[in-house]
């Protein structure tokens, strides 16, 4: 394994890619914090330096089919703001007080040409915000090209189906005006393949945290998560495979915490200080959205179809998480994230809102009615990608924690047969 | 100036019509009339009417309890229920209305939705709303028709397609399902063309602020004329008589040389004229207006009338093109129009109404206008080169209602006018010397 990783980067020549020198999980994690918040991409624009014809098209959050630029010889990298690591001058002139964070980081990034490599940038449909920054982004000419993709709320495979194909037909239109790359049914296949491995490891992370949360840090998952969303895909799955090795083998002590969901920071996220210290604070995280778009898509896409456009998006159709910006009326929300709850075997759930987050904040009145009635203990708070106290946070969690181990000898009643 | 609100025919003919349609629903269950709650933007009045539902618009009635001071308590009740402070107050004051009795404007109690028409037009809010009113109205049936964002400026085929697709699969059979009413396109035909004339109607109202003085004001008293179109009645003969009405009294004002009629009688001297970007504020609409009315500012055109629908750019509904031109409705309405094309037209008001300077109106719960407002805002300036303000406030929640700050704002914008005026002029006299 580690030799074809090896063999990979050897073909990039790119001396700065450190990868093959993680001959631990150590190096590999930290190579993850790294390569997850450098604000200037290194990592990407050193891989498309690399080779003629290479492109990078950076998406927002929450969720993009990464495999259609895989398939037309890019690589796509998230934008998932400056979080406490970029000072904010000019972002602040473009949003007022009441609109959420990430924007203004956002639109920071591209003022400092911090994203000068990019070719084209995607600006998924989650909210007015985001749409809005699209066109901000269009007026200013930032990039090759500027979409917003319209992921469609229609769920029949023949009507929002088709549309959804014609937004992939859309950029990569766009990237064979950069590129000249035509997609073949043979390269978005062996994307979609490189991909499936991709969230089957992910999700092998997650079930073996279930158990053993104490193997892995809950920030070291995020670090690793969020660095695959700035490497190509080949590499973050050989990074994986060592993780998922390393954490088979019984390692660390278990603590005397309680399992627990957090729910609601899939867009601007957290600072990492506040992931940490929801753990520190008594709560292993067995699952979460923080990352939501590496793992939208839930079991693996059809890859051996002469349509791999259709499996795409009828994966994103039938076999979608749970997300607030998704048209929910057929599929209720709170009972999936309930179904989560008791197949993580959690005590609880964290709602955790970035301030002023139309997607999450509109829901929370739905997943917390749903929840006192069935009887699912759960706080809420907000934060702010650039905020790095959490005193007050890790006191509530901390409270909340305690209040499961001290003074409740068995979870909620409906959450026992729930599990059960 | 008389302190009495002035009446004109066009205005009893509105609340007349507004009273009929809120006595329909107070009966809609003896009636066995289905009712249909759904959205301003992108509202489908047309498909509604065809199949004889009742329509019920949730932000027409948080606006209106605002301006009956009630917003503030439905919005408390919301929040007492989870619902956060720094959300839409639209939603909140709707959730909480409904948790206090579902008592509407006219003081009668509006039935309970039959359909929840989710036009998903140019506001995201939309959808979470009617997710959050499913939970409430259980027996409702939930229609949705996803009207995808003029992202590159432009309403393609696929767009279009999608949309017909749509209405014809999901919406209608859905619709004819719970009315028990079969899909009548002839009807739907001949309540088009009546749309399409109030459309023509509704343009000329507007465009008469290219006279000096103005005789209306495009924004204040523009949230009054495009109620009938915006509500329901766009498609029916009172509709058409409404604006025919309207248009002769403007006409009037016109020949007469007269400016705006105000709450407090008709304005006397137009000093500033004015695009405005930006919802108004309900809670205080009154004293929001007078601080504009007292300083002599008209406004001479504004984006927020236009959120039912931009027909100043030549679209308008078509009997011979039935679904497609219910679908291109959805999508040219002006949230879902893409930053670059709203300063576009913002530009366009500035230049064709001879505005003296363009203000900002931002509303705290309202991302779909506010954010990007401020980078607009820079490129008008830069464009049009006229002054431009920013003020502050909300729809329907009184607690970001600030007056003093407000009117502050806006005596020193006025003041940067009139300072420009003076500076204007004296070139022109330097100039002709």
């Amino acid at each position: 394994m580690a030799k074809s990783l090896q063999k990979v980067n050897c073909a990039e020549k790119s001396k700065k890619l450190v990868i093959a020198r993680m001959n631990n999980i150590n190096v590999i994690i930290q190579t993850c914090k790294e390569l997850s918040f450098d604000l200037d991409f290194n990592y990407a624009k050193q891989w498309k330096s690399a080779k003629e014809g290479r492109v990078i098209v950076g998406y927002l959050p929450i969720y993009f089919p990464r495999e259609i630029i895989h398939a037309a010889g890019g690589i796509a990298v998230g934008i998932f703001g400056g979080g406490d690591r970029k000072q904010i001058v000019k972002g602040d002139a473009y949003y007022q007080s009441y609109i959420c964070h990430i924007p203004r980081s956002v639109i920071e990034l591209a003022l400092d040409k911090q994203l000068d490599h990019f070719d084209g940038f995607i600006f998924p449909s989650i909210c007015d915000v985001i749409r809005n920054l699209s066109g901000i982004f269009k007026q200013k000419g930032i990039g090759k090209f500027v979409k917003y993709m319209d992921f469609p709320q229609n769920f029949l495979p023949e009507i929002g189906g088709v549309y959804y194909q014609q937004e992939m037909l859309h950029i990569l239109q766009y990237m064979k005006e950069i590129n000249g790359v035509e997609v073949t049914t043979e390269r978005l296949n062996h994307a979609i393949q490189l991909y499936n491995r991709n969230r089957q490891l992910i999700k092998f992370m997650y079930d073996i945290r279930q158990e053993y949360p104490w193997r892995l840090s809950i920030e070291d998952v995020y670090h690793i998560i969020r660095a695959g969303t700035v490497m190509p895909v080949e590499e973050h799955n050989e990074l994986l495979e060592q993780v998922c090795e390393h954490i088979q083998n019984d390692i660390g002590k278990p603590q005397d915490k309680v399992k627990v969901v957090v729910s609601g920071a899939f867009c601007e996220q957290p600072a990492v200080g506040l992931i940490k210290a929801i753990e520190e604070a008594g709560c292993y995280v067995v699952d979460d959205d923080y990352m939501l778009g590496s793992r939208m898509i839930l079991g693996d896409i059809d890859d051996s179809t002469d349509k791999p456009l259709e499996a795409i998006a009828n994966a994103y159709i039938r076999q979608s998480q749970y997300s607030s910006s998704i048209y929910d009326v057929n599929d209720p929300k709170e009972f999936r994230l309930a179904q989560i709850v008791k197949d993580r075997g959690a005590a609880g759930v964290i709602f955790a809102s970035a301030s002023f987050c139309d997607p999450s904040l509109l829901d929370a009145p739905i997943f917390q009615n749903a929840f006192n009635k069935m009887g699912i203990r759960y706080i809420a708070f907000q934060y702010s990608e650039n905020i790095n106290q959490f005193k007050v946070i890790k006191e509530q969690v901390g409270a909340f924690s305690d209040s499961i181990k001290l003074w409740e000898d068995e979870p909620a009643e409906l959450l026992v047969q729930m599990t059960q | 100036m008389s302190k009495e609100v002035q009446k004109e025919k066009s205005m009893i003919l509105q609340k007349e019509m507004i009273e009929g349609l809120f006595n329909d629903l107070s009966t809609a269950k003896e009636t066995g009339k289905k009712v249909c709650y759904t959205f301003v933007p992108g509202n489908l009045s047309e498909l509604i009417r065809t199949f004889d539902m009742l329509p019920v618009y949730p932000e027409i009635n948080a606006l209106q309890s605002a301006m009956r001071k009630k917003s503030a308590a439905y919005i408390k009740e919301a929040e007492r229920h989870a619902h956060s402070e720094d959300v839409c107050t639209y939603v909140k004051c709707d959730v909480g209305m409904m948790m206090k009795g579902n008592i509407g404007p006219t003081g009668q109690v509006i039935p309970e939705p039959d359909i929840l028409l989710l036009s998903y037009t140019g506001c995201f809010t939309f959808m979470k709303w009617f997710e959050t009113l499913k939970r409430e109205y259980p027996n409702a049936k939930v229609i949705m028709i996803h009207t995808p964002y003029q992202e590159n400026g432009r309403i393609t085929p696929e767009m279009l397609e999608y949309m017909i697709e749509q209405l014809k699969v999901e919406v209608i059979p859905q619709m004819e399902a719970v009315t028990g009413i079969k899909f009548d396109e002839g009807k739907l035909k001949r309540i088009l063309a009546l749309s399409k004339e109030a459309e023509d109607w509704i343009t000329k109202i507007f465009d008469t602020t290219k006279n000096k003085p103005s005789p209306i004001d495009a924004y204040f008293a523009g949230v009054y004329y495009i109620g009938p179109i915006n509500i329901g009645f766009r498609g029916t003969q009172e509709a058409v008589e409404y604006y025919k009405e309207l248009y002769s009294e403007i006409q009037e004002r016109v020949r007469l040389g007269l400016g705006p009629i105000t709450p407090e009688g008709e304005m006397k001297e137009e000093k500033y004229r004015l695009v405005v970007e930006g919802p108004p504020n309900w809670t205080n609409f009154r004293e929001f207006w007078k601080i504009f009315y007292d300083m002599g500012a008209v406004i001479v055109a504004s984006s927020y009338t236009k959120v039912g629908g931009v027909y100043d750019l030549g679209w308008r509904h078509d009997p011979d093109r039935p679904l497609e031109s219910l679908a291109e409705y959805c999508m040219n309405c002006y949230t879902n129009m893409n930053i670059p094309q709203r300063i576009d037209l913002l530009s366009k008001y500035i230049r064709d109404y001879d505005a003296d300077g363009y203000i900002t109106n931002s509303i705290k719960s309202c991302n779909s206008f506010s954010a990007g407002q401020l980078a607009m805002m820079r490129e008008i300036e830069d464009r049009m080169e006229v002054p431009v303000g920013f003020i502050e406030s909300d729809l329907v929640d009184p607690r970001y209602f600030s007056y003093s700050n407000i009117k502050n704002r806006l005596e020193s914008y006025f003041q940067m006018l009139e300072q420009r005026k003076i500076i204007h002029s004296t070139e022109k006299v330097l100039a002709h010397e």
